[in-house]
C-alpha cells in the first residue's frame, strides 16, 4: 500500500521522430492514406473545449419535449432514473462526475436514444443537453447551448477531478 | 522437520496456523506426512479401501462422432458465465467468468468476461475498418486483410474490468461466490499487430501525447490513453487463444492494453485518433473515475493494482470432510510480474509463501497453490500478493482507509467504486462449507 511504482519503459526515438526515421522497405506499407475530410462522419469526437462541436443550437424547453418521447423510457420522468441511469439527483450524476459540459453532448449524439442510436438532429443534441443541464441547476431555463456557449458552462466539480496519470498517488 | 526421509522429502508439518503445508509438498518430490501424534490428524494419505472394479459400460460401445467443433462434455454444462442482462434490455450486458470451476490460468474463449453496452455488432469483417488519424503525418486507413499482412505478437495477458470486485465495497460482506466477486477478470493469448508499428507508418506529430481509441459498437465507445501505452505494449489483437476474436472481444479486431482498466482496451476497434489531450469521454468522466473523498474525484486511474483471491475452496465448493486439500488461487498484476503469493489460514495472523505455477508472465494471471491439512475446525482462508515493482495487495481496511468507509450494501453487480485489490476472506465452517467474510 505505501509503494505503487510501475516499471519504466522507453519510447523508441524513432517513433518520436515520425516516419522518416525507417526506411519505406522496412515496412509491409499497406496503410491507404485517407484525408481529414474523408473522415467527417467517423470523427464525431467534441473535445472538453468544444473543438468539434456542429452547428445548431437548442434550449432546456426544446430539450424537454425531446426528452418525454425519446429518453424518459429508460431514464425516468424528469431524470430521476428508471430502468438506467438517473441524469439527476445526488449520486453518480451529471452534476458530480462530469467535469466538461461538452462530455453530455459527444455521449448522447454517439450512443442515444438506445434503441435508435446517432438519430438525434444537432438540434435536438444541444437542446437535450440543455434540458439536462438546466435539470441539475447548473444552466438557466432559458440558456442556449450551442458550440459557442456550450463549452463555456462551468461544470459545478470541474476542480474536484484528480488525475491519477503517470503518478497514480 | 530437520529430519531427512531417505527419498529426501522433508516431513509435511504445518507451517501456519490451522494447517497450512510446506509448499515443497507439491514439487513433485512425493508427499510424507508428519507423525499423526503432531498433528491430531489422521497421516495417511490413503482412505478406506476401495471396491472391487467392474468393467465400463462405456468401453463395451461405440463412442460418439467426433465433431468439427468440439464443446465440453455434457456434464460440464454448468460451467459457464453468469449474465447480468440476457434478454439484452436497453442497458449494459455483464458476463462473468466462473472462476470456481476452472483451474490453470487460460480462460476459453467462451468463457471470457464480457462488459458490453447494447450486445455485441454484427461486423462484416471484409467491410471492417481501421483508421489511425489526428495527429500524424499521415493518416492511414487500414482492412483487416492488410493488417493481417504485418508482423504479429503473441502474448498472454489479463484483461479486468475497473469495476471488478466492487463487491467489496459493500458495508457487510456480499453472500456471493467468487464469480459473482471477481468474475470480471480473465486471462488470454492474444495475438495482433503492435500498434506502434502502425505509428512508425503514419508518423507521429510531435504534439500527440494521448490517443483516443473509437469502437463500432453502438455507442461508439471511446477512450482517452497515454500515447506512451501505444509505443510501450500497446497491440491491434485479432486472434485470442489462437481462434479469430471472439465476437464480444470485439470481432474483428481490439486494442489490448495490457494491465490497464479493461474499458480501455476498446472492442470493435474502428478508429485511434491522436490527439493532444484526454477529450472527457463519458467512460472517463461519469463511469471508470472514483469520487473519494468530498467532490475529489479520481480519474485516469489505469494500472490494475496487484490482486489475488482464492478460489479453490471458495463459496459453493464445499470441503468433504477433514483431511489433506490444495487450496489455490490466482494473482495478478498490471504492473508486472507476480512476485510473491502468501496464504493464510487463520485471517491474516501467519502466512505461508504459496508455489507460483511457472512460467510467470509479465501482467497475466499467475495460479498459486500450497498443500493444506484440515482439521475440521472453522478457519478463514486469505491470499496476498506482491508484484516485482514492489506493490503489495493491501488489507480492505487499509484500502478503506484511504478511499472511504462504506454505508450501504449495494446490489452485488452495481459498481459503486473502481479498481478494488483488497484482500479477500473465505470463512469455512465445520461443515466445510465456505462463506465471504470481512477478516
Amino acid at each position: 500500500m505505501s509503494m505503487r511504482r510501475s516499471l519504466p519503459f522507453v519510447i523508441p526515438l524513432a517513433l518520436v521522430l515520425g516516419s522518416g526515421a525507417t526506411l519505406a522497405a522496412d515496412r509491409p506499407g499497406l496503410g491507404k492514406p485517407v484525408t481529414e475530410a474523408d473522415l467527417a462522419l467517423w470523427d464525431i469526437t467534441v473535445g472538453p473545449d468544444g473543438a468539434g462541436l456542429p452547428p445548431g443550437s437548442g434550449t432546456p424547453a426544446q430539450g424537454a419535449a425531446v426528452y418525454a418521447q425519446k429518453c424518459e423510457l429508460c431514464h425516468g420522468n424528469g431524470g430521476q432514473g428508471g430502468r438506467n441511469a438517473a441524469l439527476s439527483g445526488p449520486e453518480r450524476t451529471v452534476a458530480n462526475y462530469v467535469p466538461h459540459a461538452t462530455t453530455i453532448f459527444d455521449y448522447t449524439r454517439r450512443a442515444m436514444p438506445w434503441q435508435q442510436p446517432k438519430t438525434l438532429t444537432n438540434d435536438e443534441v444541444y437542446a437535450v443537453t440543455a434540458y439536462i443541464l438546466a435539470l441539475n441547476k447548473i444552466i438557466g431555463e432559458n440558456d442556449v447551448m450551442n458550440a459557442d456557449s456550450l463549452p463555456k458552462v462551468k461544470m459545478p466539480n470541474r476542480d474536484g477531478f484528480v488525475s491519477k496519470y503517470p503518478e497514480r498517488r | 522437520m530437520s529430519k531427512r526421509r531417505q527419498n529426501g522429502s522433508p516431513p509435511l508439518e504445518p507451517v501456519a496456523g490451522n494447517g497450512l503445508l510446506d509448499r515443497r509438498a507439491l514439487l513433485g518430490r512425493g508427499i510424507v506426512f508428519a507423525s499423526a501424534a503432531a498433528t491430531g490428524v489422521t497421516a495417511s494419505l490413503t482412505g478406506a479401501g476401495a471396491e472391487p472394479l467392474a468393467v465400463d459400460p462405456w468401453s463395451l460401445e461405440i463412442g460418439t462422432a467426433i465433431p468439427p467443433y468440439e464443446r465440453p462434455a455434457k456434464y460440464e454444462k454448468d460451467v459457464v458465465r453468469t449474465l447480468t442482462n440476457p434478454k439484452n434490455e436497453p442497458r449494459n450486458s455483464q458476463a462473468r467468468t466462473p472462476h470456481h470451476l476452472l483451474n490453470g490460468t487460460i480462460t476459453p474463449n467462451g468463457l471470457h468476461f464480457v462488459v458490453a453496452r447494447g450486445g455485441f455488432p454484427d461486423i462484416e469483417p471484409d467491410k471492417h475498418r481501421l483508421v489511425i488519424h489526428g495527429l500524424v503525418k499521415q493518416p492511414l486507413v487500414f482492412s483487416l486483410d492488410t493488417l493481417a499482412r504485418y508482423p504479429m505478437v503473441s502474448r498472454i495477458c489479463f484483461v479486468e474490468c475497473g469495476g471488478n470486485s466492487a463487491p467489496l465495497f459493500s458495508k457487510d460482506p456480499v453472500q456471493a461466490n467468487v464469480q459473482a466477486i471477481h468474475g470480471l477478470l480473465s486471462c488470454a493469448e492474444w495475438t495482433g499487430v503492435r500498434l506502434s508499428t502502425l505509428l512508425e507508418e503514419t508518423g507521429i506529430d510531435p504534439k500527440a501525447k494521448w490517443f483516443l481509441a473509437e469502437g463500432s459498437d453502438l455507442p461508439t465507445m471511446n477512450r482517452s490513453v497515454p500515447l506512451a501505452k501505444a509505443l510501450d505494449d500497446a497491440i491491434i489483437a485479432l486472434y485470442q487463444n489462437g481462434e479469430r476474436l471472439n465476437p464480444s472481444q470485439g470481432y474483428p479486431m481490439r486494442l489490448l492494453l495490457p494491465g490497464y482498466e479493461g474499458n480501455m482496451s476498446v472492442k470493435w476497434l474502428h478508429r485511434i485518433k491522436l490527439v493532444e489531450a484526454p477529450v472527457m469521454a463519458m467512460n472517463e468522466t461519469m463511469q471508470y473515475t472514483m469520487r473519494v473523498a468530498g467532490p475529489k474525484v479520481w480519474q485516469f486511474y489505469f494500472p490494475q493494482e496487484v490482486k489475488s483471491f482464492v478460489t479453490h475452496p471458495s463459496p459453493g465448493l464445499t470441503l468433504k470432510g477433514p483431511g489433506f486439500y490444495e487450496i489455490s488461487g490466482l494473482a495478478y498484476s498490471g504492473n508486472g510480474r507476480i512476485a510473491k503469493v502468501m496464504v493464510s489460514a487463520d485471517g491474516g495472523k501467519s502466512y505461508a509463501p504459496a508455489i507460483l505455477d511457472a512460467p510467470v508472465l509479465s501482467k497475466s494471471l499467475t495460479r498459486f497453490r500450497i498443500p493444506w491439512r484440515w482439521d475440521g475446525q472453522p478457519v478463514v482462508l486469505q491470499s496476498r500478493a506482491w508484484d516485482e515493482a514492489g506493490n503489495v495487495q493491501p488489507t480492505r481496511a487499509e484500502l478503506l482507509a484511504e478511499r472511504g468507509q462504506p454505508k450501504i450494501n449495494p446490489p452485488v453487480t452495481a459498481f459503486t467504486m473502481g479498481h478494488m485489490n483488497a484482500i479477500t476472506s473465505w470463512g469455512i465452517d465445520d461443515k466445510g462449507e465456505a462463506r465471504h467474510v470481512y477478516a
